[in-house]
C-alpha cells in the first residue's frame, strides 16, 4: 500500500533520466541530418530543386570518384580480410597463442593519434621509395590496410573464439583434409565475423579522405575529399547531396548486414 | 608443431609491419635530421624542441582538455540515457537505440558535415555569424563518444538483478538514493569502459574536430582551437612530419605501452580473483 502510493505521486521516474540524452540526440544527430536532406534538394534561394541531384549524375568526374572510392574500399576490405583472417584464426588458437596481451597489441595502434600514424606511414614509404609521386595508388592502399586492419581483426577474433571445436574435429575424423576442414567448417562458422569486419572497413575507407590525401599527395580523390572540398568552397547543396548518397549507401549496407544476422540466428535456432 | 611455428611467425611479422612506421619515427626521434632515413648523430635535442614548441604544447593542452571534458559529458549523458531507456517501453527503446546507432555506423564525414552546416553555414547565412567555438567542438566530440558509453552501460543494466533496486525502495530508500547506491555501483564497470572509449575516440579524432572547431573560450585572437590532429594534418600536408613530433610519438608510444601493461596486469588480477573465488567456493 505504502509503496503503491509512492509510485503514484512520484514526479521523478527512472525513465525520465533519458530526457537530456534524448534531447541531445534530436538536436545534434537528427536535426543536422534533416538539414543535410533539406540542402540536398534546394537551391540558393531556398526553393525546391534537383540541381544538386542532376549536377552529380551528369558530372562525370564525380561519378568517377564514387566508382574509384567503391573500388579502393573493396580492395582495402579484401586485403584486410586476406591478412586479418588467418591472423585472427591463429590468435584464437590456444595452441599457437597463449597470452591475451597479443590481441591488445593489435588494437593498441588505435591509441596513437590517427593523423600521426598516417604521417608516419607516409614518411616511411617515402623513405622506401614509394611515394605519391610515383605510386599514389599503392601508397594509398598500404595506408588504408595499415589503418583498418585492427577493425578487421577484432570482430574476426571474437567469432573465432566461439568456433565449434568439436565440429572441426569431427570433420577431420571423418576424413576431411585440412583444406576441406578450413573451407567447409571454419569459414562457414565465421561468416558473422566476416560480415561485421567488412562493414567496419568498407564504409570508413570509402568516406575517409585524410589517408588518401596524405599518402597519394592529393593525387587520389575519394568520396570524402569531394564532400570536404564542396563544403570548403561553400557549395553546400552539392556537398549535402553527396553526404546524402553516403548516408543512403550506409543505410543499405546496414539493412543487408542486419538480414545476414537474422539468418544466422534462425540457423542457430534450427540446430 | 609446424602450425604453431607458422602461426607465431605470422602473428609477429604482421605486428612488426603494423608498428614499423611508428618504430621508425621513434628511432629517428634521437637524431636531429629533417627527414626520417637520415641519421645525424645521437641527440636528445628534439625532446627539448618539443617542450619549447609553443604551438605543439598548446595543441596538446587543447586535445587533452577536449578529450576529458567531452568524455565526462558523454559519460553523464550516455549513462543517464541508458538507465532511462532501460526502464522505458519497448517501442521507445527501439526508436532511441536506432538514433543512438546512427553516429556509430555513420561515416564521420557525414556527421561532421551535417554539424558544420548547422553550426557554421546556416547561422552565417541567416545572421552572418559562425557559431563554431569550443562549445561546438565539445558537442562534436560528445556526438562521437556518448553513443559508445550508452552501448557499454546497457549490458550491465541487463545483467543487474532487478530485485535489488526494488528491495532498496521497499527498505525505504528514495528513488535517487536507490539509483545512486544500488544501480550505480552495479553498472560502474560499464560506465568506466565507456568513459575510456570516449577519451580514446576524442584523442584520435580529426574529421569532426576539423569541421566543428572555432575560436577558443578565452582567447579572442585565436582563429580556431587547434588540436594535435589538426596541427599535425596541417604540417604533413606541406612536408614530412616535423622533427619534434617524432619525440612526441615516442612519448605517446611509451604511454600506450604502459597502457597495454596496465591492461594485462588488470586482466591477470581479474583472472586470479576469479580462480581464488572458485577455490573458496570449492
Amino acid at each position: 500500500m505504502k509503496s503503491n502510493r509512492g509510485t503514484r505521486f512520484q514526479l521523478f521516474k527512472r525513465k525520465h533520466l533519458c530526457i537530456p540524452y534524448g534531447v541531445f540526440l534530436v538536436l545534434f544527430i537528427i536535426v543536422p541530418i534533416l538539414i543535410i536532406v533539406y540542402y540536398a534538394f534546394t537551391d540558393d534561394n531556398g526553393l525546391p530543386s534537383i540541381s544538386a541531384f542532376v549536377g552529380f549524375f551528369t558530372n562525370w568526374s564525380k561519378v568517377n570518384v564514387l566508382i574509384t572510392s567503391v573500388f579502393v574500399a573493396l580492395q582495402t576490405t579484401l586485403l584486410c580480410l586476406l591478412i586479418g583472417y588467418p591472423l585472427a584464426y591463429f590468435l584464437a588458437d590456444k595452441k599457437v597463442n597463449k597470452n591475451a596481451v597479443l590481441i591488445t597489441l593489435f588494437v593498441a595502434p588505435m591509441w596513437i593519434n590517427f593523423v600521426l600514424r598516417t604521417g608516419a606511414t607516409r614518411d616511411l614509404l617515402t623513405w622506401m621509395g614509394i611515394n605519391g609521386g610515383n605510386m599514389p595508388y599503392l601508397a594509398t592502399l598500404i595506408g588504408m590496410v595499415q589503418n583498418y586492419l585492427p577493425f578487421v581483426i577484432l570482430p574476426l577474433y571474437t567469432t573465432m573464439l566461439k568456433l565449434d571445436k568439436s565440429q572441426i574435429e569431427a570433420a577431420a575424423d571423418l576424413g576431411a583434409n585440412p583444406v576441406q576442414v578450413f573451407f567447409k567448417s571454419v569459414v562457414p562458422q565465421s561468416v558473422p565475423g566476416i560480415v561485421s569486419a567488412c562493414t567496419m572497413t568498407f564504409m570508413p575507407t570509402m568516406s575517409s579522405y585524410v589517408i588518401s590525401d596524405t599518402l597519394s599527395e592529393g593525387k587520389i580523390t575519394l568520396f570524402g575529399n569531394y564532400i570536404y572540398l564542396d563544403f570548403a568552397n561553400n557549395l553546400w547543396h552539392d556537398g549535402s547531396f553527396m553526404a546524402l548518397i553516403m548516408l543512403v549507401i550506409i543505410g543499405i549496407s546496414m539493412i543487408l548486414t542486419r538480414n545476414s544476422g537474422k539468418e544466422e540466428k534462425e540457423g542457430g535456432a534450427a540446430w | 608443431m609446424v602450425k604453431k611455428i607458422i602461426g607465431q611467425t605470422y602473428i609477429w611479422f604482421i605486428l612488426l609491419l603494423m608498428y614499423l612506421p611508428i618504430l621508425v619515427l621513434i628511432a629517428f626521434s634521437f637524431t636531429e635530421s629533417v627527414n626520417v632515413g637520415v641519421w645525424k648523430g645521437f641527440s636528445f635535442g628534439l625532446y627539448g624542441d618539443l617542450f619549447h614548441s609553443k604551438e605543439t604544447m598548446v595543441a596538446l593542452a587543447n586535445t587533452l582538455i577536449i578529450a576529458i571534458t567531452s568524455a565526462l559529458v558523454s559519460t553523464i549523458l550516455g549513462t543517464l540515457g541508458a538507465i532511462g531507456v532501460f526502464y522505458s517501453s519497448k517501442k521507445f527503446r527501439k526508436a532511441f537505440e536506432f538514433v543512438n546507432q546512427i553516429p556509430v555506423v555513420n561515416a564521420e564525414i557525414v556527421m561532421a558535415l551535417s554539424l558544420a552546416i548547422m553550426f557554421a553555414a546556416l547561422p552565417s547565412l541567416l545572421f552572418k555569424i559562425d557559431l563554431r567555438s569550443y562549445w561546438t567542438l565539445l558537442i562534436g566530440h560528445v556526438v562521437l563518444g556518448a553513443p559508445f558509453v550508452y552501448i557499454n552501460v546497457k549490458p550491465k543494466l541487463q545483467q543487474m538483478d532487478p530485485s535489488m533496486y526494488e528491495a532498496a525502495i521497499d527498505l525505504g530508500a528514495k528513488p535517487h538514493q536507490a539509483l545512486w547506491k544500488v544501480t550505480l555501483p552495479e553498472i560502474l564497470p560499464g560506465i568506466f569502459s565507456g568513459f575510456l572509449l570516449a577519451i580514446t575516440l576524442s584523442l584520435d579524432d580529426f574529421v569532426i574536430s576539423q569541421f566543428t572547431t572555432g575560436p577558443g573560450l578565452l582567447s579572442a585572437g585565436d582563429p580556431k582551437i587547434v588540436t594535435l590532429s589538426i596541427l599535425i594534418q596541417d604540417k604533413i600536408k606541406k612536408g614530412p612530419i616535423p622533427p619534434q613530433m617524432r619525440a612526441l610519438t615516442t612519448i605517446i608510444f611509451l604511454l600506450v605501452v604502459l597502457g597495454v601493461i596496465g591492461v594485462s596486469v588488470y586482466r591477470r588480477y581479474q583472472a586470479k580473483k576469479g580462480t581464488s573465488k572458485r577455490e573458496r567456493r570449492a
